[in-house]
Order: C-alpha cells, then structure tokens, then sequence
C-alpha cells in the first residue's frame, strides 16, 4: 500500500532524513518512536507533499503511484490523510463547512447536505464533541486537546486508506487520548492502514500496533513487534542511541 | 511555488465583468470637461428649479478653487478635461422586464447567473421576472408613505423635502469631489421614510428599473424620518454603463432621533476608474446608522463612510472590505465623530491585497468635548496573499474628552504555506484552499449581508478565480 524506498529529505539545505524505507501493507498500523529531531515530522509532512521540503533521493509510492507526481489535494484524493501535529487556523471558515467542502473534493459524488449532517452527527458523537462545535471557526482558539480531537474527526469524515498521525498524542491528557484513539481504533479494518508518529510509547496501550519502528538521526535503526515499544519505554532513547547512534554516523 | 501559483490563481484583479455593450445614448453632453455652461446644460436639460442651478454652479466655483488632494492615493493622472459629465444611455428608459432592451438582458446572461440563481438573488430575478411582485412593495411602500426614487424624481416630486435636506450631510465645498458631484450630479435616490415606518424588505436600486442607476456622479440621499426602519442595498457586479474613467459619488444618510439606517454597498470597478466616493451619515438621538461597504476593482477607490453621532444614544457601525489586486490602490476606512454623550461606534476594517495592490486604511475616530461615555472600537484587518502585497494603516484618532473608552486593533495576516497544505491535504485545490480562507477573512463583513448578496460577494471571487490557474 505504502512503499517507501531510500528516502533522502532536505530542508534548507540539511538533509534531516537519511535513507529511510519502510513498507506499510493493507490493514497493518505501524508505529514510528522517536526522539525529538530525528525526523518524525519531517517525514509526516514529506509523505502528504508539503511543499518546503525537498526530497534528493527515494521513491515513495502509494497503491503503485509515486506520490511525488502527486499535489497534496490528489494524494488526499487517492485516500492519504495526515493527522497535523499543529494544525492551522482557518479564521471564519466554520468547522461545518470546512467538512463539507473536504469530503465533497475527496469523494467521487457528493453527497447531500442531509446526509452529510446525519455523518457528522454520527462521527461527532463518536468523537464525544458537542454539536455546537461543528459551529466554531476552523482552529481558531481550539486547545490542544479539541484541535487534536478534530483532526481524528476529518478523519473519520474523510475515510482515508492511510492515515499518518504526526504526534497526535503529544499534549493529550488520558481522557482526551482515549477519545483518539477510539477514533483510530474505529476505523481499523482490512482496508485502513496508518503510521502512527509518536515519541511516547503511551498512545500504543490504546491502539495496538502491528509493527514498531524506531527512528534516529532520519533512518530506521531497528523494528520489531509491539514488545519492541515497550522495551524502548523501558530502556529510553539512550539505549538507542548507544545501541545504534553509531551506526548512523558511518 | 505553490504560493505564487496559487495567488495567480486567485486572479481578483483580473476584472472579468469588464466587458460592455455598444452604448445608445439618450443624452450626452456635446463636449468633454467642465464649466459653467456645461453645469447649466445638465440642469436645463433636467428641468431643475433656479436653485438647484445655483446650488450646482456654487458647487463648480468650489470644484475648480479647490486643488486635488495630495494626502492619500494618486490622483496625478486623472484629467477632469477628459471626461463626459453628463451621459444618459437609453437603456434607463425600459419600465418592466420586458422593456428592458435586449442588450442588458445579454450582459445579464454574460455575467453567468443562471436562471435558478437569479431568483435566489432576490430581488433581481423576481422583481425582473415578476411585475407584479415589484408592484405590490411599491403599492405596500406607498401606502406606508415612503418615499423611492429616483434623485432626480424626488427633486420633481419631492422638491420641499429634497431642498430642506439636500447638501446638509456633505456640503458642496466639503471636498474636490463632493463638489465635483455638486456641480454635475445625475442619479442616485432618494428615500425617505416617515416616522414609525419600518421597511421590511431592503430596498435595492435594482427596484427602481425605470431610473438610473449607477451613473458616474450619483447622488443619495435618504432620511429616516423618527423611529423609522430601513435598509438600502445599493450596487453589484454588473458592468457600469459609463465609458469614463472617473466616479464619483455622494451618499447623504439622515437618521432622526430612535430610527435606523443600514446601507450596503458591493462595488466591483473596472480598472481605469478612480472611484472617489463621499459618504456621511449624522445620527440623532438613539439612531444608529450602519454602513457596510464592498469594494472591488478600480484603479483607485477613496472611501471612508462617516457617521456623525449628533445625538445622545446615538451608535454608528461601518463595516468594510476592500480587495486590492495588481496595479491597484484601495483607500477606504471609515470616519466617526462622536458629539453627543452616550455614542457608541464599531469600525471593522478588512482588506485583502495580492501582487503589487496595495490595501490603505484610513480611519478617524473624533471625540468632542462634551461626548463623555463614548465607547469605540476600531478593528483593521490585512490579509495579504504574497510576498509582494502591501498593505498600511492610517488610524488618526483625535481626543476631547476624558470619560470615554475607544480600542484600536489592527491585524496584518498572510496566507501562509502552512495554511494551504493543511487544507489542500483535505482534498482541496489550491484555488479552493485560496478561496476558502479568503472567504473565512470576510466571513465576518459577509454575514452582515442579506444572503443573496452574500452569495453574490463569495460567487464574485469564485467567478474571477475560474480557469485563472496556470
């Protein structure tokens, strides 16, 4: 489904990722753990086609296409979604009618405003989001928590084939963190992968991974299964670093 | 970049309503410029009573005395020699729908509008397609005794209310181009409503078919007589008939103790025109006096509509957008004298400049001596959509009295990189993305607008960003 081969991403003229490939089959979560300023974002924002990043050297494609052909509209058409860690403020753009719009441009028919009302309902309430926020202007004075909660709401409105999550659980107390991932967790299904970018092990009690990696200095320095996760939540990013930092450094 | 080809996309500049049918003229003036001969031609021509003549000819002595402002945009090549000051096209003359000549119909149709649209544009498609419907407010207006014409007409028909009143709000020789409308003024309305009157449905220049409209030196003047009611809508985005370079208009608004005045303007220029405009309304006692103002297109547009609060109580709102694309400079802003004690006024100011535009506010905020307890907020918002775009903010604030309470806030924003991928990774283009946040900038001024002239305003950026990526 995701196939991503040797990738090299600058910014400004610092390579941030070093050869990284990872494959994500259909159906599977993947969980990419990190410490800070290894790359995890970087490659959220690569995968989706933000425009500041460059990419020197890979492949990444998605169901056979290579995503770098791609605008980021038409890899969200062909069912690509990223959960933003910071995500942006529309001021006067109605979370309602940002919806609208969004699931209108990825869907193939669109569909009418009564049922699109009844799929937000649905979705709000699995989300335990008052109505009344639907009202309210696209992140604009959201907290964390609730901008984090509408990011997974997009998402089930949305109903992409991939989902990255780009630290969705950073600054999420347990109550807000079993929200989201009770969203995550209702969209799993044979047809519904995602890579799931965090720095705590903490987010993955909640939604159970099929495949840990960890990132260090832009590469993939080892996987494993979900035991890999809490052995790294054991023995902390240091023991990576001295398990594997040199390898990098070669 | 993204950015770059996504401001082309927007393409607002791009005037697309620009194009015009071959002009019949009903009357012209036989020769460019202005002088006295010309001003007494126009008025003969009217049938004017003496004193409006002489109001007209004041008002030209004032014109040519006063020199062109140098304060605020570029009025170095506007040549009032090479203008037409008077020009009445035929298509005025049409009564209903059906007299309307086929060549206004025609540009109704290049404008795009589908037929089902048109009646969601209240007003226009039903009043055009329905005669009656357009019958029955005049008859519901009559009866309630207000008044609906045009200027002309209600100088006809109305002399007594219009000599009382005329040139009170706005004298002639308050600036250059007030004067300039003075001396050369055709079209425009006039309203006015009697005490107690509440008039449901706006009135739209669209109603009065058998008049015209937006000439190039229209004059309004409307009274809210005690306690009264209205709403005026004035404008569109349909071509203006006039093959000059230069508007110029007088809005007079007068709201007498407890009445209410809201009047709105979507203007969308071609790009030869300087479109300088004065509008100035007073409130009495416990009257409030909203403008709400669009502004689109043109070369340069000076416009700062001011509200006088003369009475206790009395509140004035102005509401504005204006949109500067390449090559053009929109000066707009608002006025607000507070006088009497109790006053309250709200300006919000948003303006939206891409490529080498430039969007000026220019505010006042004046407190007299006496007017304790006035309360004001002036809030000025710029959205620029590149790197290029310019924007400046011209506040003058000018304080008499201790016990008041005035706010200044003042907001620049640019659309940023960050912003369009969040919303082109939901699915949409980047013209969309562009739109959107444009839309939600002016959200705050659209939702003050009947829905149908919401619409209208939104459709118009939508139009112009059609087909407009590279």
């Amino acid at each position: 489904m995701l196939k991503i081969e040797n990738l090299h991403v600058e910014i400004d003229g610092n390579e941030i990722i070093k050869g990284l490939s990872l494959e994500v089959g259909e159906g599977e979560i993947h969980a990419i753990m990190g410490p800070n300023g290894s790359g995890k974002s970087t490659l959220s924002n690569v995968l989706m086609g933000h425009p500041r990043y460059e990419v020197t050297e890979g492949t990444v494609t998605f169901m056979g296409q290579d995503v770098f052909e791609l605008e980021p509209d038409e890899r969200a058409k062909l069912g690509m979604f990223l959960a933003f860690q910071y995500p942006s403020e529309v001021p006067g753009v109605s979370v309602a009618n940002f919806l609208r719009t969004a699931v209108n441009s990825v869907r193939e028919e669109e569909l009418s405003p009564m049922e699109m009302y009844r799929l937000l309902q649905e979705k709000m309430q699995i989300m335990q989001m008052d109505p009344k926020f639907a009202e309210r202007y696209l992140n604009e004075g959201f907290s964390g928590g609730e901008k984090k909660r509408n990011e997974i709401l997009q998402m089930l409105m949305l109903q992409p084939k991939l989902a990255i999550m780009d630290e969705t659980d950073s600054g999420l107390d347990i109550d807000a963190l079993q929200v989201v991932a009770r969203g995550v967790n209702e969209m799993r299904g044979p047809e519904f992968s995602a890579v799931l970018i965090t720095h705590y092990q903490r987010i993955l009690r909640y939604i159970e991974p099929d495949h840990v990696h960890v990132m260090l200095d832009g590469r993939i320095v080892t996987s494993g299964s979900k035991e890999l996760a809490e052995e790294l939540e054991e023995k902390g990013y240091d023991w990576v670093r001295q398990e594997f930092g040199s390898a990098t450094k070669s | 970049m993204p950015e770059d080809r996504a401001v082309q996309a927007l393409g607002l500049d791009e005037y697309k309503f620009g194009f015009h049918d071959p002009e019949e003229y009903f009357f012209k003036t036989p020769r460019k410029g202005i002088d006295p001969e010309i001003v007494a031609m126009i008025s003969k021509h009217k049938n004017e009573p003496e004193w409006m003549l002489e109001f007209r000819l004041k008002a030209l002595e004032s014109f040519l005395e006063k020199p062109t402002p140098q304060w605020g945009g570029d009025l170095n090549e506007l040549d009032f020699d090479e203008i037409y000051y008077y020009i009445r096209p035929m298509e005025n003359q049409g009564r209903t729908w059906e007299d309307v000549p086929d060549d206004i119909r025609n540009t109704f149709d290049k404008l795009g509008i589908p037929q089902a649209e048109r009646e969601i544009l209240a007003g226009v498609g039903a009043q055009y397609e329905s005669e009656v419907v357009y019958h029955s407010l005049k008859e519901e207006w009559e009866k309630a005794g207000v008044v609906f014409l045009d200027m002309d007409g209600g100088l006809r028909e109305h002399e007594d209310i219009v000599r009382e009143y005329f040139g009170t709000v706005i004298p002639p020789d308050d600036n250059k181009f007030a004067a300039l409308n003075s001396a050369v003024w055709s079209g425009g309305s006039f309203v006015y409503v009697p005490p107690g009157v509440h008039v449901d449905i706006p009135l739209q220049a669209y109603f009065r078919i058998n008049a015209e409209n937006m000439g190039q030196f229209e004059r309004t003047l409307i009274i809210a007589d005690e306690g009264a009611y209205v709403h005026y809508i004035e404008g569109c985005t349909a071509p203006t008939y006039t093959t000059n370079s230069l508007h110029s208009a007088v809005v007079e608004l007068i709201a007498k103790p407890n009445a209410r005045i809201r009047y709105s303007t979507i203007q969308n220029w071609s790009h030869n025109t300087y479109n300088l405009v004065t509008k100035r309304a007073v409130a009495y006692e416990n009257a409030t006096v909203e403008w709400v103002d669009g502004n689109l297109g043109s070369k340069l547009t000076m416009k700062y509509p001011a509200v006088y609060l003369m009475g206790e109580g009395a509140r004035g709102e102005i509401l504005s957008v204006a949109y500067a694309g390449d090559g053009q400079h929109q000066d707009a802003g608002g006025k607000v004298v507070h006088v009497a004690p109790n006053t309250s006024s709200l300006i919000t100011s948003k303006s939206i400049s891409k490529g080498t535009g430039r969007a000026t506010y220019r505010g006042l905020l004046k407190v007299h001596e006496g007017a304790d307890n006035a309360k004001s907020r002036v809030e000025c918002d710029a959205l620029l959509l590149d790197d290029k775009a310019r924007t400046d903010t011209y506040p003058y604030i000018e304080i008499e009295e201790k016990k008041v309470s005035t706010e200044h806030e003042a907001t620049v924003s640019k659309v940023g990189e960050d912003q369009l991928f969040y919303l082109m990774s939901r699915g949409l283009s980047e013209e969309e993305a562009m739109a959107m946040v444009v839309n939600g900038f002016i959200e705050p001024i659209a939702k003050e607008l009947p829905l149908e002239y919401a619409i209208e305003l939104n459709r118009l950026i939508q139009l112009e960003m059609e087909g407009s990526v590279g």
